[in-house]
């Protein structure tokens, strides 16, 4: 009896220990198709790892960057595992706000990630986020208008040949309009393109010491061109246009090109979505015979923050949603066309995925071409493509973008917003101690 | 003549409430048409009305992904707790505001209110802080608190103007008759303010029901309410306008109907003592 009840309580100690040790991770996460496919894939992962609960926080993007970063600056430790974007990995990294990630385990295979997107998320040789998808810009074309005007798209087109063609293919009765481009104010909306564009004309956002470079004759060309363009060849009311209502116009068959993320490729040519999904073809971002393309390079990665408790578990998880393995998990469910793209170089090699993913090689060419830490033809003191990884940027690219955005309307002329991005950008940079 | 002209008017205005009406639900009544429609038609051009293969595949998803039921019972303690403690507070002190002035009353209103003027932002992170240091981070309770707070300067100031149309000659023959302060406030005053209170309630419900700012950024998996839910349907990067307006209809349901229930309340309180 005593043996008995002995028996009894050291297997109900053995349980409770078991809950003890039971840890359950809170992971913060934007809301696009491929964090909920992860979402939906996660019991491969507890049935591996029970003794590791997840719980979800979805977010729209923006709501989820005020969230996570009030969070991590107050080291409140709500989160385990955070999904934040490239322009917040080397700014965090620097702040001591992120645990580098050094115990990915041996299979991780970190040789593998693409060097472009490594790159943005390492500082001192140390990996500090693992990216879950890549992504970059590119042209998207509709090779029936094209046929139709007579016109041949190249792989790699250069501006002169974009506008020329969407202005042969712009039909503004008919509702036709050659180029479809982003006009909403923001840092990450209108500004995302236009400083990856900026690149490609010889532009650059500041100096090499932080002085604001908005008075050179490159921007004016730049915003010259896009104007100009957009006026003859865009869509009525494009200065409200951001990536949504491309996307929407795009996809009811409106625009003959639109310039925007690898990853409205799986939307437009989805034909549950998109009345043109078999007409579209691709093409590498446009550029000016300068050596810099006009597109961008993002990824939304994982990272863990330094107030997390659950820095073993968090790495296990990270490791789990990035691997080669959890590419192979999504194709077995849900076929290669929907595994996350731009992060690892072997899958790029993989015949399967090629073959299910027509547009694969023109994501992996405008991945390799951009680089973070030369984005542009002149030298630059920052890193990013069509950001500044500055905690100040947000505030400046967004009160710049509404310059740009006005110019678009009409409601100012190019070099009235030009010197208002001037002025603002310097006074905002002296500010905040970068000019001496 | 005369009656013509009344009923020429009558038909005037129950036209133009009608057009108010319709235009304000509009967007209410788009979002639910949305929510039966495939990812496809809701943003097509131009838009159908109603002509189009209803289907219910948005709320199945939207099933599937979260766990609505919890979000809408974070939303039921919070909203109808920081409305109770928020009375039960608020109560004593419009009375006191009322019937018992002194100069800095009206002061003491205006200072109340001017805490509405600050964009809640600006106390976001020492707000955060306190919250993380006595671990109400994620919590309903913490929620409450927060929402109890902002809410109750203007349930002060709903009471306060109901109270104010009440004589206080009445209170003054109860404590005549040697009713305590709390019999007083209990028994006499609240059952007279009744129409006035139930209205401040039903408002107040309301607020904290849609108040979107504390209740997305306070909380993370457990105490999330249903704003947490529609922000977690939204995507810069994608047209899902279709799996929202089913996340936005569930959302607002529930007060939709509450709201509908209790419109006699709720105008009866809001136009109380207005006309005389």
């Amino acid at each position: 009896m005593t043996f008995r009840s002995g028996l009894l309580g050291m297997c109900s100690l053995l349980v409770m220990s078991g809950f003890a040790n039971a840890e359950t991770l809170t992971i913060a996460t934007v809301n696009n198709g491929d964090m909920i496919r992860m979402q939906k894939l996660t019991d491969d992962f507890t049935a591996k790892n029970p003794d590791i609960k997840l719980e979800w926080v979805t977010l729209e993007e923006n709501v989820l960057r005020q969230k996570v970063t009030t969070d991590i600056a107050t080291k409140g430790g709500q989160f385990d595992v955070l999904t934040i974007g490239t322009y917040e990995v080397p700014i965090w990294a620097k702040q001591g706000w992120l645990v580098p990630l050094d115990k990915l385990g041996a299979d991780y295979d970190i040789n593998d990630l693409l060097p472009a997107i490594r790159g943005g998320l390492s500082m001192d040789g140390k990996l500090y986020a693992a990216p879950f998808y890549g992504e970059s810009s590119m042209v998207m074309y509709r090779t029936d208008l094209f046929e139709k005007a007579g016109l041949k798209m190249p792989d790699a087109p250069t501006w002169d040949f974009v506008a020329d063609a969407a202005r042969k293919i712009t039909d503004k009765k008919g509702e036709i309009y050659g180029i479809c481009l982003r006009g909403k104010a923001g840092w990450g909306e209108n500004m995302a393109f236009l400083t990856a564009t900026a690149n490609s004309f010889g532009a650059r956002w500041f100096d090499e010491k932080w002085h604001a470079q908005f008075d050179q004759p490159e921007w004016k060309k730049a915003l010259t061109f896009y104007v100009n363009l957009m006026k003859d060849a865009g869509p009525p009311g494009a200065s409200s246009n951001g990536f949504n209502e491309n996307l929407a116009l795009f996809q009811s068959g409106k625009c003959a090109m639109w310039i925007d993320a690898t990853v409205a490729a799986s939307f437009v040519s989805d034909p549950k979505a998109s009345k043109v999904a078999d007409k579209v073809g691709y093409a590498l971002a446009p550029d000016n015979g300068l050596g810099k393309r006009g597109n961008w390079l993002w990824a939304w990665n994982l990272a863990v923050p330094a107030g997390s408790k659950k820095v073993d578990s968090a790495e296990k998880f990270i490791a789990w949603a990035t691997s080669k393995a959890y590419a192979e998990l999504v194709a077995s469910k849900e076929g290669w066309a929907n595994v996350p793209p731009g992060t690892r170089t072997s899958l790029y090699t993989n015949p399967e995925y090629q073959k299910a993913a027509p547009f694969a090689k023109m994501t992996l060419d405008s991945i390799n071409s951009a680089d973070p830490t030369k984005p542009t033809v002149k030298p630059v003191p920052y890193v990013g493509v069509q950001f500044v990884a500055i905690p100040e940027f947000q505030g400046i690219g967004t009160a710049v973008g509404q310059q740009f955005s006005a110019a678009l309307a009409g409601q100012k002329s190019v070099d009235d917003a030009l010197a208002a991005a001037q002025a603002l950008t310097t006074r905002e940079m002296t500010k905040a101690g970068y000019i001496k | 003549m005369a009656r013509r002209v009344t009923r020429t008017r009558k038909w005037a205005v129950t036209i133009v409430a009608w057009v108010i009406g319709i235009l304000i639900f509009f967007p209410i009544l788009w979002t639910i048409l949305t929510s039966f429609k495939t990812e496809g038609e809701a943003v097509a051009m131009p838009p159908s009305l109603l002509f189009f293969d209803w289907t219910l595949e948005n709320y199945r998803e939207v099933q599937q992904r979260s766990n609505y039921f919890m979000h809408f019972l974070n939303s039921v303690t919070i909203s109808l707790g920081s409305t109770a403690i928020g009375l039960v507070i608020a109560i004593p002190a419009a009375w006191a505001m009322a019937f018992q002035p002194t100069k800095r009353t009206k002061d003491l209103l205006m200072w109340m209110l001017s805490t509405k003027m600050m964009p809640a932002v600006g106390v976001l992170v020492p707000i955060y802080l306190i919250f993380r240091d006595t671990g109400l981070l994620d919590s309903r309770l913490g929620l409450t608190i927060i929402l109890t707070l902002i809410d109750l300067p203007i349930i002060i100031w709903m009471l306060y103007t109901y109270f104010k149309e009440i004589p206080g000659e009445i209170l003054e023959a109860a404590r005549m008759d040697g009713a305590t302060l709390v019999a007083e406030i209990v028994h006499v005053l609240t059952p007279m303010a009744i129409p006035g209170i139930a209205s401040t309630l039903l408002l107040n419900v309301i607020l904290a029901w849609n108040e979107a700012f504390w209740t997305l950024n306070l909380t993370a998996a457990q105490a999330a309410p249903l704003t947490a839910f529609i922000a977690s349907y939204s995507s810069p990067e994608g047209l899902f306008y279709a799996k929202l307006s089913a996340a936005s209809t569930m959302a607002i349901a529930p007060i939709l109907i509450l709201g509908w229930f209790s419109q006699k309340q709720l105008v009866r309180g809001l136009t109380f003592g207005a006309v005389k």
